[in-house]
């Protein structure tokens, strides 16, 4: 079990208070019904699923309730950062080097 | 018209729990007294407004709590924007959140939750039964509280004293969450 | 004594602590604190089981929890038949009863063992190659016929009356093992400040203390330094000591589960748990987890009698007991030594010490030349005899040469010591071969971990214990502790071991047909391994699951490294270029019991029951799980089934009306300022309109277009909505709505609360419905006028403050009352009384479903699968034609969702009235058409609708609405069944009844 840091309750929390939300910086298009066939299926169907690294949601469901998002490591499954929604990706490279998926690519 | 008027409110309650009650030799796990409670929904911006309007002011701080100068009022933080108030009196909370101008949200959810006191030397060991959440007096203080999970339900615990723990849980998972909790007991 | 093989003046038990035991119905004594083996080895009894495959007699080969032969049942009475119980960890109490297993008739003459003769036949990968033809054989009989022959104990036929506790655990320190290395750890740990938790699977801390007695720490005996330990540390508040706890397995950030055995070893248990499963989080971990001795690979090495050297030192020392009474000793390096001079000081003879190294030398090997006994260097077991216990052992040179017959009771083997780095691999930690000491060690640690003493190879108890105190003490402080933690514990005297060899002694090397065992639990072979390699297994994990070396339930504790080596030969590599087998929990076997602990019976999984539970139960419904509720399904009176009851039941609502608890339907208060445009923007339906004190039917998509959720939503004021859901959807679609409110519209001024519990929902339906609840309720004018309907008020039923919706699932003139839940079962009753009075019912939901298709409503997740747009189900009404956004508008205009040929909902009418449609029977255009047929939908509802006098179906079909009046068939086994296509609605047509 997990333990992951809610930027909302400022504490680390057990797994089992969360739910996996998704890709994060995923934004729904302002003007969606302007969207072209592939530009939608983009957004709606297709995500990155790195090996490494990943932007990803979750929600403090049972607790505090907020989504939120996380940078991962999905080989290690080590959190390198969590923040509240809306706040600007963090780089990469800050965590390149943390990350197994980086020096470990099949 | 039949009549409606005379008919004895306390006499047409039947509350969730009512009946049962455990006491072993360092815990004790009973059903809470029925009380008004109030799911807030409030701004930053607005909780000076709230706060006199409920005549508590509620925290600011992740997993505090906050009771109101007399009285049996309580508001829990479970949010950034969200609180639980429990008045143990009964009061018309939607009324007296009522008065505060700020925008908010007040919906009343006294019948939703369910309250179970957990009370003893071993309460603490009694919620860890299924409670992933570390409740040693350094992690969990007096007045700490906070929504988190019971084996397989959420509930709101909320610690009322160092060997005291009030858990709301909602109405149709109180029998497992009291059950959970008495099983629990056993071995403490 | 008790026994005949206790000695007096050994061993640690008090004679006065006597205990009656049975196995395989025969009395025994044994002392307090025994475990099952020491007290079977007092009574000179080696032979305890058969092997899982050849059925091979086998005797005890450990003294703890790696025990892969002496596997026994044990039997509290009919219901407590614990299987495959290691009789080297079960204690003995008054009155225990043990089994053999895999025997028949008796352990002594078991029919099985012909396998041993066939066994050229069974060779690794023999199951794979053999039952493979017929296929369907494998099933029916090959099947069962190997899992009778082969296995280990039976299991329990009866349910685990026992309970099972469970704890979750905070620490600072977390170590693991309570030899000298973690006592150590613990100490230092617990002097910082730090909350220590240290666990160890004995019954007692002291690990190598308990047979090592030539270690003296801080001027005293190992033991009794580590008892006293114990004993400090438990007096300690920020300390808690699990003894009879294993750590099972370790997972991602410092979680570690521990199962601790409460009640087996006691007579009486109690009310205690039997276990106690801890899952335990700590900032820091130390592995204290010791190494464990390896046995040597020679032909027939699994003759009882044969143990491990260092089993038969803690048989000694600890427990009094002798495993033999002339015993050999073969040896790979030292430790071996210190067994067979513990023995002869206790007056037991030794044949010889067979040493496979040319000059062995050290002080073991001076003082035990000095206690006389026979050393022969340089020479190898190359067998024994005796089947049942064995009776001699064949010594030759190990170059080659004349062999020698040396008369044994008992030999004790050794080939070196295995660090158990379990844990440390189960926590992501990759070992490191060590060349110079041939094993594998810790290397990098990924989590906030660190391994001291043995399991880090760390063999000098000095240096041990000087790194475990200095890691116990570092992780203390880590976790920010700050008081001054003492020295190391001073060792005074210790015990010094060198050498070892991985791999096949001579005689059962490349070219030897003998049976070696390399893993006694799934009896495999050095020369099942050779062959494995053989046959084309290159990778050590291809050879570990084509020969199961290592698969066993103990894990391969004493096989791993011989299997790897043995395989590194036969693939002409070093044993660190074909690595090891990933290590995986648990460690030791963990009862299912620990892992579900509370959660069984009404435990298992929370039943939800509404407010008006109890009086469904009076009034005999019979129940229908919907996700965790219990909903009514029908209320059979005397003498009716299901479908006499179900017919009253609609007959009833529609003639005059029926109660329904609705009360599990989601409900949900959006509230705000921005109410009305947040429901705009997740329902397709327009709200900015909608007057307050109206109510609307909405449907809620995802963002692909597809029907997610429906529910009739009621304005209660400008900024304040009433949303219901779908039973099933409460929960998913309020975190729709929070997702979506939450990270995409974050601007709208508006908030959601669950509101599912705080109402018990009350419908009553039919054209009597008004009647029944005028009496009731104040505050509210309930004529049609006032209260048209799609309408919601707030007022008082029964007194009670409600919330009176007038709509209709049923296609009657119908209201759904709200009440506080503590108030539902009260209003319920009194509503019900009136309900009598006006010959009305009580209905559940399949009267509620056969209903609700007669108008034609769908249900969502029935008549939709998430494949379904809103005019694919004849929703098309409810999409806000001028609105420029939802949850879905885009999806909608996906050139599939707008495509022409998709399925439609339709209803379908059987020609024969009385045939009642499968739910989810395909639909094809002609029946006779060769197969596979082209299908062209499916059945979603189906019923038999006693208002109708007939069966009514809806129905998913490619062009649906374009069809009507078509007959399609429905193929069933008995042939296919004709139906036509016409109108969802099979009941009013013309929708005049809601009105009243």
């Amino acid at each position: 079990m997990l333990l992951i840091h809610c930027p909302y309750c400022e504490e680390e929390r057990p797994e089992l208070e969360f739910r996996h939300a998704g890709e994060a910086h995923v934004a729904r298009p302002v003007e969606i019904t302007a969207e072209s066939d592939e530009a939608f299926e983009g957004y709606f169907f297709i995500r990155a699923n790195p090996r490494g690294i990943a932007y990803e949601r979750w929600r403090h469901i049972h607790g505090c309730g907020r989504f939120f998002n996380a940078v991962r490591d999905t080989v290690s499954d080590r959190f390198f950062a969590t923040y509240k929604a809306g706040r600007k990706k963090p780089d990469a490279a800050k965590f390149a080097g943390a990350a197994t998926g980086g020096k470990d690519k099949r | 018209m039949a009549d409606v008027a005379n008919r004895d409110l306390k006499a047409m309650r039947r509350e969730k729990l009512a009946g049962l009650s455990t006491t072993r030799e360092r815990v004790s796990v009973t059903p809470g007294p029925p009380a008004a409670r109030l799911a807030l929904r409030a701004g930053e911006d607005a909780l000076n407004s709230v706060s006199r309007a409920l005549g508590v002011g509620v925290p600011r701080k992740p997993k505090t709590s906050a009771r109101a100068k007399s009285g049996g009022r309580v508001a829990l933080w479970l949010g950034p924007d969200e609180w639980l108030v429990i008045d143990e009196d009964g009061a018309d909370l939607p009324a007296a959140a009522g008065w505060a101008k700020a925008l908010h949200s007040a919906v009343d959810v006294s019948h939703r939750n369910v309250a179970i006191l957990v009370a003893g030397d071993g309460a603490e060991t009694c919620l860890a039964a299924g409670c992933p959440q570390d409740l040693s007096l350094a992690a969990f203080p007096v007045g700490a509280c906070s929504r988190t999970v019971l084996g397989k339900v959420e509930i709101v615990l909320w610690r009322t004293s160092e060997r005291a723990f009030h858990v709301e849980v909602w109405r149709s998972f109180a029998e497992y969450a009291y059950a959970f909790l008495a099983e629990a007991a056993r071995d403490v | 004594m008790v026994g005949a093989n206790r000695i007096a003046g050994t061993g640690r038990l008090s004679a006065a602590g006597r205990l009656a035991f049975s196995f395989d119905g025969r009395s025994y004594q044994g002392l307090e604190g025994d475990t099952l083996a020491s007290a079977l080895l007092a009574n000179d009894v080696h032979l305890v089981g058969r092997s899982f495959k050849y059925h091979r007699p086998r005797g005890v080969l450990s003294a703890g929890t790696e025990e892969p032969n002496a596997l026994v049942g044990v039997h509290r009475d009919a219901a407590r038949r614990t299987p495959n119980v290691r009789a080297t960890v079960q204690e003995v109490y008054d009155g225990l009863t043990a089994v053999s297993q895999n025997r028949w008739p008796s352990l002594a003459f078991d029919i099985g063992a012909i396998n041993d003769l066939f066994s050229p036949f069974f060779s690794a990968g023999f199951y794979y190659k053999t039952f493979m033809w017929p296929k369907a054989a494998w099933a029916a009989f090959y099947e069962p016929k190997i899992r009778a022959a082969a296995g280990l104990g039976v299991a329990p036929d009866r349910p685990d009356p026992d309970r099972y506790a469970a704890r979750y655990a905070h620490c600072d320190v977390l170590v693991v093992g309570g030899g000298a290395a973690g006592l150590a750890a613990a100490l230092t740990a617990a002097e910082t400040g730090a909350r220590v938790i240290i666990c160890d699977e004995q019954a007692a801390p002291g690990g190598a203390m308990r047979f090592e007695t030539g270690a003296r720490i801080d001027g005293e005996e190992g033991w009794a330094w580590a008892q006293k330990a114990t004993a400090r540390l438990a007096g300690m508040d920020n300390v808690r000591v699990l003894t009879r706890t294993t750590a099972f397995g370790y997972y991602a950030q410092n979680f570690v589960a521990l199962a601790e055995r409460v009640g087996d070893h006691l007579a009486e248990p109690g009310d205690r748990p039997r276990e106690r499963l801890w899952q335990v989080r700590a900032r820091r971990v130390v592995l204290a987890t010791g190494a464990i001795e390896r046995h040597m690979v020679f032909a027939d090495n699994d003759r009882p009698g044969i143990m491990l050297a260092s089993a038969a030192r803690t048989y000694l020392n600890h427990y009094g007991v002798c495993v033999g009474r002339n015993v050999g000793v073969y040896a790979g390096n030292d430790s071996a030594y210190a067994a067979a001079i513990d023995l002869k000081r206790a007056g037991v003879a030794i044949a010889a010490i067979v040493d496979l190294r040319e000059t062995p030398k050290g002080a073991l090997y001076e003082e035990a030349r000095g206690l006389g006994i026979d050393v022969l260097p340089g020479r190898a077991v190359i067998g024994v005899d005796g089947r049942t216990r064995v009776s001699s052992m064949t010594v030759t040179p190990r170059t080659g040469g004349p062999s020698r017959r040396i008369a044994i009771d008992a030999l004790l083997t050794s080939s070196g010591w295995t660090p158990s780095v379990h844990l440390y691999s189960q926590s992501r930690g990759k070992v490191a071969f060590d060349a110079s000491t041939q094993r594998f060690l810790p290397d990098a640690y990924p989590q906030d971990c660190v391994s001291v003493g043995a399991c880090n190879g760390t063999d000098d108890l000095a240096a041990a214990l000087k790194e475990a105190a200095a890691a116990g003490e570092r992780a203390g402080r880590a976790t920010g502790a700050r008081a001054k933690a003492t020295k190391a514990p001073r060792v005074d005297a210790s015990e010094g071991w060198s050498g070892g060899m991985p791999g096949v002694a001579p005689g059962a090397g490349a070219d030897a047909a003998v049976k070696a065992f390399v893993d006694f639990q799934n009896d495999v072979t050095a020369k099942d391994i050779r062959q494995a390699v053989r046959e084309g297994m290159r990778s050590i994990e291809h050879v570990k699951r084509f020969t199961t070396n290592g698969m066993a339930t103990d894990q391969g504790k004493t096989s791993n490294l011989h299997g790897l080596a043995i395989a590194a030969d036969a693939l002409g590599k070093e044993m660190h270029e074909v690595g090891l087998t990933t290590f995986r929990p648990p460690y030791t076997p963990v009862t299912f019991g620990a892992l579900v602990n509370q959660a069984r019976g009404a435990l298992f999984d929370p039943t939800r029951k509404t407010a008006m539970h109890d009086w469904h139960e009076k009034h005999r419904a019979v129940f229908e799980d919907v996700g965790q509720w219990k909903r009514p399904w029908y209320y059979p009176r005397a003498g009716e089934d299901m479908h006499e009851a179900v017919n009253r039941e609609c007959a009833t609502v529609r003639q005059t009306a029926g109660l329904f608890d609705a009360s599990t339907l989601g409900k949900i208060e959006v509230v705000g300022p921005d109410a009305a445009a947040f429901m705009e923007l997740l329902y397709t339906n327009p709200w900015q309109k909608l007057e307050p004190g109206r109510c609307r039917y909405g449907v809620m998509l995802r963002e692909d277009g597809f029907v997610y959720d429906d529910g009739v939503v009621g304005r209660l004021a400008p900024d304040r909505f009433h949303v219901t859901t779908t039973t099933g959807g409460a929960a998913r679609v309020l975190n729709h709505m929070e997702d979506y409110l939450q990270t995409e519209f974050p601007h709208l001024k508006v908030w959601l609360t669950s509101v599912s519990e705080q109402w018990a929902v009350i419908a009553v339906q039919g054209p009597k419905s008004r009647d029944i609840i005028a009496p009731f309720v104040e505050g509210i004018d309930l004529a049609d006028a006032a209260l048209p309907h799609m309408s919601v008020r707030e007022g008082q039923v029964c007194g009670v403050p409600a919330r009176l919706f007038r709509m209709s699932f049923s296609g009657e003139l119908g209201f759904e009352v709200n009440v506080p839940a503590d108030y539902g079962e009260a209003v319920w009753e009194a509503l019900w009384t009136e309900a009598e009075k006006n010959g009305a019912c009580a209905y559940g939901t399949e009267t509620m479903h056969v209903l609700r298709a007669e108008k034609g409503f769908i249900i969502v997740g029935q008549d939709t699968d998430g494949t379904v747009t809103p005019d694919d189900a004849g929703l098309a009404w409810a999409i806000g034609k001028k609105k420029t956004d939802f949850v879905g508008i885009r999806g909608l205009r996906r050139p599939d969702l707008m495509a022409a040929g998709r399925k439609q909902l339709v209803g379908l009418r059987t020609r024969d009235p009385n045939i009642v449609l499968e739910e989810g029977a395909q639909i094809v255009a002609d029946p006779n058409q060769p197969v596979p047929m082209t299908m062209i939908g499916h059945v979603t509802s189906s019923y038999w609708s006693q208002n109708c006098g007939r069966s009514i179906a809806l129905a998913l079909i490619a062009d649906g609405r374009a069809r009507m009046g078509e007959t399609v068939y429905v193929p069933m086994p008995n042939g296919a069944i004709a139906a036509e296509i016409g109108q969802t609605v099979f009941f009013d047509e013309k929708g005049e009844r809601v009105h009243g």
